[in-house]
């Protein structure tokens, strides 16, 4: 969930038919073309408060962007009160103590910069890209955010905010085709008790029951520097830089430790089955398993087989379903890595007169089939192709560039973790992949979803 | 003497760190922006006349390759609407000796990312590829541009994906305006009145002689400019495009121009009204036909749409969003073609808030007439021109960027001129672009929403006749 979307008013009726069409082919680098090693330099230290600071120099253009990462996202929340860490992302853009409400995007904007942030299971996101000469500029509102957010005003934000979430959850979930699918998936893999188990927008009525105390609580308990990370890279001065950060960031107090999330379990023992309805003309199938957590041993195999699976045309369900027999108008298999355990996901639309059954049936043949064999080695080498191609266009732009320096920093505990990242991917062997299909996308302990016409729910 | 001296530095110094605790009560100032200095465009032609533009770009190890076609759905023949779209979309579905499959697994192990595009305005082909792996690529991009094959078999799938997606476009309220808002201010006879994609009908009845066709008539060296950004020079390149692009010949007469006319403009306001039962929110589009891209104005509306609804704080989106909550975001602009494409504002709101809404709406097209604030101006101005820079990034923002000017057929100064024309914008300006190109009481007013809830709040509004359009009506 994100504050706000790019508004895009002058988008094309091409997007519906992109949407419902193939899979994203092609790749920008090869196998081949790989030669030096992917290394990101950067200068990294901790204030008193216990703040993480990355710093990375890219002089390419005359832009820097300010990244943070809060450590806290709804996995973090309790039942009645879901929704809230995203709810509290959009209260941080609503002016702190010495910033009046509307200046933190207004300053922004008049210095050419453009911000936003976002909350997902485990980490909740900002970044502000502008220009190199208003650096200091972004280091202010971001360090009075962190230290000084709470004022008498805070509780009228809080309630503005609420509104434009539940219009946000209503755009994105209620009024969407089987938008309902996914609050489905996450309640029939996870206990009711699993942080997730619920939805990251929550639901309605706990948005309502959000009150300035769970908001003063939540940014006490989780804002806090020593629960943070920030990045700056892009056309900076190293030590010019380090100064500006202290001098802005010193005195934001710093907060308890924040405990770690005890890793609950989350077993399937036998498939779970369920049908909803929606207002939608054509039935979906929503495959999916418990997989191995961010970074851990096997989550790099299970990107593998999602590419394997479902990228490009000559991928086995794509070309199964789409392409030969010509049943499915869509299918995307991916793995969805988070860090208390991962989930591995297959979609799949049906054409009109096609039967949820029969796109499960080959799903489950082309599945039977990695189990029996591994896949050759010229489908390996594309599908890590395809897998590093990802890696350097997300590396294209310094906003994507700090965001991965800070995603390496919590998961691995080191930003520069890119050519570790690639290397995990490099070594999975066929073998792996057959191996994993076995183990973890077993037949007999999944969830199947099925979406079909009919009234919502 | 000497430790004393290196006392009272120690001491100067948590004197100076005290006194660094930083001044909250205002921003810090900004320094002076810097200058984005952009790489000269070199300008070539191959052996045929094919124009090649290099852009030197040495940041990443990449090059970017894009063949613009002047041409695309606006050149649709009456009746074949969709035809341009989809011969775009079928060029790498089999090409030179290789099918649609072998092609994309070609394609994929080389480390190339290619796509084929289309707009009203023009086609595309357009590929990122490692420069280690550019002599390799080019010969396969240069099939999908110049030989493709249209083979049956590919055009029926093609066609039954497109028309199973245009069922699926019946379910959801933001492709529903989509298609309503055009056909509302265009009509369904103007090309900009329906979906580049074609309709059902349409899409039907194209054979693989329409895709031919069109084809023929529109690919070729004279009516194409080959764009390449990335880590190379006009002396590696050039023979490379010679060898893929070099033999390519036009045949039979000049080259087809594609020229839609303006369409008349709107005369009264008018809302319609396209029923979607239950729907969570209703999506609005208020608007009417705009300006081409040739407009001298381009610069001031900029700035007059930044104010209006072109950014975060915008009037639009604060009131909608931030002020009334009625929405999570709401936003207008000008879709500049090479005839006059639709201004709209827009959002999707909650249902049953959808006639406060509207009002909100007209209370900001009203207000942009009013002379603009200096400080709102000011910021404005600064967010279009100081963010230009943000837009050549990478070599594919690059050469997106030279598209423009191909396309649109814009000197090479544009780029350059860009920044200071909008530092020139004045609030008198702005008015008098908004006097001539936002008259609220002249626009279509079109809502796809649950009609049973919020047609008795809109009629009480009073702000024009309402016309029920039903569902159908917009696949036709």
């Amino acid at each position: 969930m994100t504050r706000w979307l790019t508004c895009t008013p002058l988008a094309l009726a091409t997007a519906i038919l992109v949407l419902a069409g193939g899979p994203a082919i092609g790749i920008e680098r090869s196998l081949q073309a790989q030669t030096a090693a992917l290394t990101v330099p950067y200068t990294q230290f901790t204030l008193p408060n216990g703040l993480n600071v990355i710093l990375h120099r890219d002089t390419s253009v005359p832009v820097v962007t300010v990244n943070v990462w809060y450590h806290v996202g709804s996995a973090n929340e309790r039942a009645g009160r879901t929704g809230f860490a995203h709810l509290f992302e959009h209260v941080m853009f609503e002016g702190s103590m010495h910033v009046p409400e509307g200046s933190f995007d207004t300053w922004l904007e008049a210095a050419g910069a453009n911000n936003n942030g976002s909350t997902n299971t485990d980490r909740t996101n900002y970044y502000i890209d502008l220009p190199a000469n208003a650096l200091e500029l972004a280091l202010f509102l971001e360090s009075d955010r962190m230290g000084f957010l709470l004022d008498d005003k805070a509780p009228g934000k809080v309630d503005g905010q609420r509104d434009v979430v539940k219009n946000e959850k209503r755009m994105r979930v209620d009024n969407q085709p089987y938008g309902q699918a996914f609050v489905e998936l996450s309640s029939l893999l996870y206990p009711p008790a699993h942080p997730y188990s619920w939805p990251v927008i929550g639901s309605m009525e706990d948005l309502s029951a959000a009150s300035f105390e769970d908001v003063a609580r939540f940014f006490r308990t989780y804002y806090v520097p020593n629960n943070a990370s920030l990045v700056i890279a892009g056309d900076i001065d190293i030590a010019s830089t380090r100064k500006l950060v202290e001098k802005w960031f010193d005195d934001v107090p710093r907060g308890k430790p924040v405990p770690p999330l005890e890793p609950l379990s989350a077993v399937l023992d036998g498939v779970k089955k369920k049908t909803i309805t929606d207002r939608v003309q054509l039935p979906r199938l929503y495959m999916a398993w418990h997989t191995p957590g961010l970074l851990k041993p096997g989550d790099a195999t299970m990107d593998i087989i999602a590419n394997l699976l479902s990228s490009g045309k000559n991928s086995r369900l794509y070309r199964r379903l789409v392409y030969d027999l010509q049943i499915a108008q869509d299918v995307a298999a991916f793995q969805q890595s988070q860090a208390l355990g991962s989930n591995f996901v297959i979609i799949a639309t049906a054409r009109p007169g096609q039967s949820l059954d029969r796109l499960q049936a080959v799903i489950d043949e082309e599945l039977d089939t990695l189990r029996k064999a591994p896949p050759a080695a010229r489908e390996m080498t594309r599908a890590l192709n395809q897998t590093e191609a990802s890696f350097y266009r997300n590396m294209e732009r310094v906003n994507g560039k700090a965001d991965q320096l800070n995603a390496y920093f919590k998961a691995a505990g080191t930003p520069d973790y890119f050519e570790k990242d690639l290397a995990r991917y490099r070594a999975v062997t066929a073998a792996e992949v057959q191996a994993a299909v076995d183990r973890y996308l077993p037949k007999d302990r999944r969830v199947e979803l099925s979406v079909v016409p009919g009234d919502q729910k | 003497m000497k430790r004393a001296l290196i006392l009272f530095g120690v001491l100067a110094a948590s004197i100076t760190l005290a006194a660094q605790q930083p001044d909250r009560r205002q921003p810090p100032p900004i320094g002076p922006a810097p200058s984005l200095k952009l790489p000269a465009i070199q300008k070539h032609k191959l052996s045929n006349g094919l124009a090649v533009w290099i852009v030197e770009h040495h940041e990443v190890p990449l090059a970017q390759v894009n063949l613009i076609v002047r041409s695309g759905s606006a050149a649709d023949p009456i009746g074949k609407y969709g035809v341009g779209s989809l011969t775009a979309a079928m060029l790498d579905e089999g090409a030179g000796t290789r099918s649609s499959l072998d092609l994309a697994d070609a394609i994929e192990f080389l480390g190339a990312n290619l796509s084929t595009t289309s707009s009203f305005d023009f086609s595309a082909v357009r590929m990122s590829v490692p420069v280690s792996k550019l002599a390799d690529a080019l010969p396969l991009m240069s099939d999908v541009a110049l030989r493709p094959v249209f083979p049956v078999a590919e055009l029926e799938r093609m066609r039954k994906e497109r028309l199973t997606g245009l069922l699926q476009a019946r379910d959801n309220v933001a492709a529903l305006i989509q298609l309503a808002f055009p056909r509302i201010v265009y009509g369904p006879t103007h090309r900009y009145g329906t979906s580049a994609n074609g309709l059902p009908a349409t899409i039907e009845s194209l054979t693989v002689d329409d895709l031919k066709a069109f084809y023929r008539a529109h690919f070729r060296p004279d009516n194409a400019t080959l764009l390449v950004v990335g880590d190379l020079t006009p002396a590696a390149a050039l023979p490379m495009l010679e060898k893929a692009f070099g033999a390519w010949r036009s045949e039979g007469m000049a080259a087809l121009v594609a020229e839609v006319p303006t369409a008349p403009q709107l005369g009264k306001r008018q809302i319609y009204l396209v029923d979607k039962p239950e729907a969570a929110q209703s999506q609005i589009r208020i608007g009417w036909v705009g300006v081409p891209r040739s407009t001298p104005d381009y610069a001031v509306l900029q700035v007059l749409n930044t104010v209006l609804g072109g950014s975060f704080t915008s009037r639009l989106n604060q009131n909608l969003r931030e002020k009334n909550g009625y929405a999570y975001g709401a936003s207008s602009g000008f879709d500049m073609r090479l005839s006059a494409g639709p201004f709209l504002a827009t959002a999707g709101v909650q249902t049953d808030k959808t006639a406060e809404a509207l009002r909100e709406f007209f209370n900001e097209l009203d207000g942009i007439l009013s002379p603009v604030p200096a400080d709102e101006l000011a910021k404005s101005k600064n967010y279009v021109a100081l963010g230009f820079p943000g837009e050549f990034e990478t070599t594919g923002d690059m050469a997106r960027k030279l598209e423009e000017l191909v396309v649109y057929n814009l000197p090479d100064t544009t780029f350059s001129n860009f920044v200071p024309s909008v530092t020139g914008v004045t609030a008198a300006d702005v008015q008098r672009a908004a006097a001539r190109y936002v008259q609220p009481e002249k626009m279509a007013v079109v809502v796809v929403g649950d009609r049973k809830v919020i047609e008795g709040p809109i009629r009480a509004l009073n702000l024009g006749p309402i016309t029920i359009v039903p569902i159908d009506d917009l696949f036709r």
